[in-house]
C-alpha cells in the first residue's frame, strides 16, 4: 500500500457545499436571491476551486516506477465516528486518482449547474429551498466518492437518495411529481438494502468496512481461500450490484429514473445525469479488486448492462417528452457503462462517466433551456424550428448530440469505442458462448439506435417548421447569460474532453498517451490484471469502424426520417401496435404494479389484518386487557366488605399454610 | 384411672358447651353455655395443677366477663329471630372444611410428635406449681414489666370502653 | 402412677378453637360472634397450661394470665362498640354492618 499524505484541505471540500446548505437552509428565506445563489455558487467554486488544488497536490505526489505511476492517496479524518469491537469505522476521507476524477466532475460540472440555476431558476419561489437541496446534494455526492470506509461512503449514498428525493418532489404541490419522488426513494431503498445486506456480509468476511484495508484483505487472499470463499465473494458482488442497480437506473430498478424528470432540469442534469446515477459505476470501480474476483457477478454486470442499454434506447426512439429521451438515453448510457466495468474495463466505465457527465449534462442543460424559453413546454412536437430563435442553445445541443452519438474525436467517441472493444474482447474471455460478439452486436446496435434518437431529438426540436402557436412563438427568447455561459463551457468539454483518454490503438501509431488510463491505473490495476484479452487486436480496427459507420448511419437514417421538414404531430395516431407498445415503455411500469405493487398490498392487508389485528391487537394487546378485566371480575366477588367473608377466607388460608408445613 | 374419667367428662363438657354455643339460637343461652364451658376448663386447669388459673378463669370470665355480655344482652334486648336466618352458604361449607382440615392437621401432626403420649407426671414436680405464691413472684419479679402493661392495658380498655359507648361523641 | 398424655390436651384445645373459628365465621349476631372468641381464646391458654405442666415452667401460667387481662379489655371496648354500633343501625347483624364495603 502506498503511503498516505495527511492533507486538511480535503476536509474543507465536502464541508463547504454543506456550510452552504445550511446558511441557505436557515436563513435563506429573509435574504435576497442574490445572496443566496451567491452563497450557494460560492461554495462550490471554492470547493471545485479546493478540488483542484487537491488534485494537484496527488498529481504531484506520484512516483514512477515501471512506467506506472502511483500517487500517495491524500487523506483527512474528521473524528472516530464509532468503534465498536474490532469495527472501527473513521469519519474520514481519501483522495486518489479515481476519487480525484469524480470530484472534479462533481464540484465541477455542479458548479456550472449552479450557476445554470441562476438563471433557470429566477422566478421560483422556493429559491432558497432548491440551493439547499442542490448544495446538500454535492455535499453528500462528495462523501460518496471521498469516504475511506464504505460506512462513509454507504452515508454518502442515503444522503444522495434524500437529495435526489427532495429534488424530484421539488414541486410537491403538483401530486404526480410527489409521487415521482416516492417512486425514486423507494425503489432505490431496494437496492438500498442490497448494498447494507453486502456491507454485513463483507464485515464478517473481512473484519473491516475501510476500503484500503478491504483491498489489501482481498489481494491477500491466497487461492484457496479465494476458491473456498468464491460462492460469498459472488453474493457480496451481486448484492452491491443489486445496490448499483437501484441507484444507478439499471434493469430491473430503472423506472425511476424516467420518472425523476419531474424536477427541475437542472436537477435532471446534475443528479440524474452527471453525478448521482453514476454513484453505482464507481462503487464497482471503487471495488474492482472484489468484483474481478467473482467472474459471475461480473458476468451478470455485463449482460444487464448491454440490456439496459438496448431496451432503454428503444424506449427513448418513441418518446415525445424532451425529458423523457435524454432520461431514457441516460439509462442507456448508464447501461454502457456497467457494460465496461462488467467487462472488466473499469477504466472504460470511469471514461465514460465522465464524458457522459460532459456531454449529457450538456444536453439537459440545453433541453432546460428550451423548456425555459418555451415556458415549460417539453413534447417536442410542439417545437421546431427553433435554432432561429435560440442559436447558442441549438450549437451546443448539436455538439452534445454528436459526442453521444459517437461522431469520431468527439468525448463519447473516444469512451464508447472503448467499451465497446472491452465488451468484445474481454468476455470473449469469459463466455464461452461468444458472449463477447453478442453484447458487442447488441451493444453497436444500441450505439446506432443513440444517434438515431438523438438526432431524431435534435431535428424535430431546432429544425424545420415552429409547430408552437403563435401567443407561445411570441415569447421564446435565448436564454440569460447565466445559463448559456455553462452550456459554452460544458460544450467544450464535450467536444475536447475525450482526449486524455484516447484509446492505445489510436494513440500508440500517434505517440500519444493513455492519460486517463495511466491516471487510474493505480486504483483499478488489481481488478484488470485478472481479465486478459483474447481476441486479437486486429479486430479493433474492424470493429471500430463497424461502430462508427453505424453510428453515423443513425444519424443519416434520422435525418431522412425527421430532417426534412417532417411534422410529428399525427405519428402516436398512425403508429402500430409495437410502438406504442415501446412507447408506453414495454408496460414494465404497469407490469411491477400488477406484480409487486399487488403482491405487496396483498401481503400488507394480510398482514395487517392477520398480524395487526389479530395478533398484536387481539391476542397481545386486547386479551391482557381482558385477562385484567376478567380476573377483576373474579376477584371482586372476594372483596366484598363483608368482615366475616373474609374471616372464611383467612381460615381456608390457614387452613393451607398449615397443611403445607405440618404434613 | 379416676383420672382420666375426670379429663374426658371435661373435655366433653367443654367441648360440648362450646357447639352449644354456636347453636344456641338466642344469645342469652350461648352466653349461659359459654360460662359452662368455661368451668370445665377450670376443671381441666385444675387437672393440669394449674389451681390459681382456674380460680381466675371462674372469678374473671366467667364471673366478670360474661356478665357483662349478659349484661349488654339485657341491655340492647335482642330477639334472636331479628338477627339471623339459618343459612348454609357455599362460604359456609368452605369454612367447615376448613375448619375441619385446620382440626385434623393438628390432631395427626400432635400424634405424630414423639412427646404427644408423654404422660403429665406428679413427681418431679413441687408442691407448690401452679398456686398463688410463685405466681405472685415471678409477676412482681421477671414479669413485672408485662404486668405493669397488662394494668395499662385495662386502664386503657376501661377509658376507651367508656368514649367510645358514650352517648354522644 | 396415672396421668394424661399431653397430646389429649393440645388435641382437645385445637378442636376448641376450630370450633370458636368456625362459630366465628357461621354466626352473624356480633355478640355470639365475640363469644366465639372467646373460646378461641380459651382454647390457646388450655394449651399454654398444659405445656407450663409439661414443662414444668410458670410462664405458661403468666401468659394465660395476660391473655385473660387483654380479654377483658377487649371484652370492654368490642361490648361498648356494639352497644354505639346497634344504636345507630338498630341490627347486630354484621351483614348489615358492611359501610367499609368497596
Amino acid at each position: 500500500m502506498a503511503d498516505t499524505v495527511q492533507y486538511s484541505l480535503l476536509g474543507w471540500i465536502p464541508l463547504l457545499p454543506l456550510i452552504g446548505a445550511i446558511l441557505n437552509a436557515l436563513f435563506g428565506r429573509m435574504m435576497p436571491k442574490k445572496v443566496v445563489h451567491t452563497i450557494a455558487c460560492g461554495a462550490m467554486l471554492v470547493a471545485f476551486a479546493f478540488s483542484v488544488v487537491s488534485v494537484l497536490k496527488l498529481a504531484g505526489g506520484g512516483v514512477s516506477d515501471h512506467g506506472h505511476t502511483t500517487y500517495a492517496p491524500l487523506v483527512h479524518r474528521y473524528f472516530t465516528w464509532f468503534a465498536a469491537g474490532s469495527l472501527d469505522v473513521q469519519a474520514s476521507l481519501w483522495l486518489d486518482p479515481l476519487s480525484a476524477v469524480m470530484i472534479l466532475i462533481i464540484t465541477g460540472v455542479g458548479s456550472l449547474i449552479h450557476i445554470y440555476s441562476i438563471g433557470y431558476m429566477s422566478e421560483d419561489p422556493s429559491y432558497a429551498r432548491y440551493f439547499t437541496y442542490l448544495n446538500f446534494f454535492v455535499f453528500a455526492m462528495l462523501m460518496l466518492v471521498l469516504g475511506d470506509s464504505m460506512l462513509v461512503l454507504f452515508l454518502g449514498w442515503e444522503g444522495v437518495g434524500v437529495a435526489s428525493y427532495l429534488l424530484i418532489g421539488f414541486w410537491y404541490e403538483d401530486e404526480a411529481k410527489a409521487a415521482a419522488g416516492k417512486k425514486a426513494f423507494i425503489t432505490n431503498r431496494v437496492g438500498d438494502f442490497a448494498v447494507v445486506l453486502g456491507m454485513f456480509l463483507l464485515f464478517q468476511m473481512a473484519g473491516t468496512l475501510a476500503i484500503p484495508e478491504v483491498r489489501e484483505w482481498a489481494s491477500m487472499l491466497s487461492m484457496e481461500q479465494h476458491h473456498a470463499m468464491g460462492g460469498m465473494l459472488t453474493l457480496i458482488t451481486i448484492l452491491f450490484f443489486i445496490g448499483c442497480t437501484g441507484k444507478s437506473a439499471q434493469i430491473p430498478l430503472y423506472v425511476w429514473l424516467p420518472d425523476a424528470m419531474a424536477g427541475p432540469t437542472p436537477v435532471s442534469a446534475l443528479i440524474h445525469a452527471a453525478t448521482m446515477v453514476t454513484a453505482g459505476i464507481y462503487l464497482i470501480a471503487r471495488m474492482n479488486f472484489l468484483f474481478a474476483l467473482a467472474p459471475t457477478t461480473m458476468m451478470i454486470i455485463a449482460i444487464v448492462g448491454a440490456l439496459t442499454a438496448f431496451f432503454a434506447a428503444t424506449i427513448g426512439i418513441t418518446q415525445f417528452d424532451i425529458k423523457k429521451v435524454l432520461a431514457y438515453s441516460t439509462v442507456s448510457q448508464l447501461g454502457f457503462m456497467f457494460l465496461a466495468v462488467g467487462a472488466g474495463s473499469f477504466f472504460a466505465g470511469v471514461f465514460h462517466l465522465m464524458t457522459h457527465a460532459f456531454f449529457k449534462a450538456l444536453l439537459f442543460l440545453g433541453s432546460g433551456s428550451v423548456i425555459h424559453g418555451m415556458h415549460h413546454e417539453q413534447d417536442i412536437r410542439k417545437m421546431g424550428g427553433l435554432k432561429k430563435y435560440m442559436p447558442i442553445t441549438r450549437w451546443t445541443f448539436l455538439l452534445g448530440c454528436l459526442a453521444i452519438a459517437g461522431v469520431p474525436f468527439f468525448s463519447g467517441f473516444f469512451s464508447k469505442d472503448e467499451i465497446l472493444w472491452y465488451a468484445l474482447s474481454n468476455h470473449s474471455a469469459l463466455g464461452g458462448l461468444h458472449l463477447g460478439w453478442i453484447l458487442w452486436g447488441l451493444t453497436v446496435l444500441t450505439a446506432g439506435m443513440t444517434s438515431f434518437y438523438m438526432f431524431r431529438l435534435y431535428f424535430l426540436t431546432f429544425e424545420g417548421e415552429c409547430r408552437a402557436d403563435d401567443e407561445t412563438k411570441s415569447h421564446i427568447h435565448e436564454s440569460p447569460w447565466t445559463m448559456t455561459v455553462p452550456l459554452m463551457v460544458l460544450a467544450l468539454l464535450s467536444v475536447a474532453g475525450g482526449f486524455i483518454g484516447i484509446p492505445h490503438i489510436l494513440g500508440e501509431p500517434l505517440g500519444l498517451p493513455n492519460l486517463l488510463h495511466d491516471w487510474l491505473h493505480q486504483v483499478i490495476a488489481p481488478g484488470e490484471a485478472l481479465f486478459t484479452h483474447k481476441v486479437g487486436e486486429g479486430m479493433a480496427w474492424p470493429a471500430m469502424a463497424v461502430a462508427v459507420a453505424v453510428g453515423l448511419g443513425g444519424i443519416a437514417l434520422a435525418y431522412v426520417k425527421y430532417g426534412r421538414g417532417h411534422d410529428p404531430t399525427g405519428d402516436l395516431e398512425k403508429a402500430g401496435k409495437g410502438y406504442l407498445f415501446v412507447h408506453n415503455k414495454y408496460l414494465v411500469d404497469e407490469l411491477y404494479e400488477a406484480t409487486i405493487g399487488r403482491g405487496i398490498r396483498v401481503a400488507g392487508q394480510v398482514s395487517y389484518q392477520l398480524i395487526d389485528r389479530v395478533l398484536i391487537d387481539l391476542l397481545m394487546v386486547r386479551m391482557w386487557g381482558y385477562t385484567a378485566k376478567l380476573g377483576g371480575e373474579v376477584l371482586r366477588q372476594f372483596q366484598n366488605g363483608n368482615a366475616q367473608r373474609y374471616a372464611i377466607y383467612t381460615l381456608f388460608g390457614i387452613a393451607a399454610v398449615l397443611f403445607y408445613f405440618l404434613t | 384411672m379416676a383420672e382420666t374419667i375426670f379429663f374426658i367428662v371435661f373435655a366433653l363438657g367443654a367441648l360440648g358447651f362450646s357447639a352449644a354455643v354456636l347453636i344456641a339460637k338466642n344469645p342469652i343461652n350461648s352466653a349461659v353455655m359459654l360460662v359452662c364451658s368455661f368451668f370445665c376448663l377450670a376443671g381441666i386447669y385444675v387437672m393440669l395443677s394449674a389451681t390459681f388459673m382456674a380460680v381466675i378463669q371462674i372469678l374473671v370470665y366467667a364471673g366478670a366477663i360474661m356478665v357483662l355480655f349478659i349484661f349488654v344482652l339485657m341491655l340492647l334486648n335482642i330477639r334472636d329471630d331479628e338477627i339471623e336466618a339459618p343459612r348454609l352458604s357455599i362460604h359456609q361449607g368452605i369454612a367447615i372444611l376448613a375448619g375441619t382440615g385446620i382440626f385434623f392437621t393438628i390432631a395427626l401432626s400432635i400424634a405424630a410428635w414423639s412427646g404427644s403420649s408423654s404422660r403429665v407426671a406428679h413427681d418431679t414436680m413441687s408442691d407448690t406449681f401452679g398456686t398463688v405464691e410463685p405466681i405472685g413472684d415471678q409477676l412482681i419479679t421477671s414479669y413485672v414489666l408485662p404486668f405493669e402493661m397488662a394494668a395499662i392495658l385495662l386502664l386503657v380498655g376501661i377509658v376507651g370502653a367508656v368514649v367510645v359507648a358514650k352517648k354522644r361523641f | 402412677m396415672f396421668g394424661i398424655p399431653i397430646g389429649w390436651y393440645l388435641t382437645l384445645s385445637a378442636a376448641l378453637f376450630v370450633l370458636g373459628a368456625i362459630g366465628l365465621v357461621l354466626r352473624r349476631n356480633a355478640i355470639v360472634m365475640f363469644m366465639c372468641i372467646e373460646i378461641m381464646l380459651n382454647a390457646v391458654n388450655l394449651t399454654f397450661i398444659a405445656f407450663a405442666r409439661y414443662h414444668n415452667d410458670l410462664g405458661g401460667h403468666l401468659f394465660v394470665f395476660m391473655v385473660i387481662a387483654v380479654a377483658a379489655a377487649e371484652a370492654g371496648i368490642g361490648l361498648a362498640l356494639i352497644v354505639n354500633v346497634y344504636r345507630h343501625r338498630r341490627s347486630l347483624n354484621v351483614d348489615d354492618i358492611n359501610l367499609m364495603q368497596g
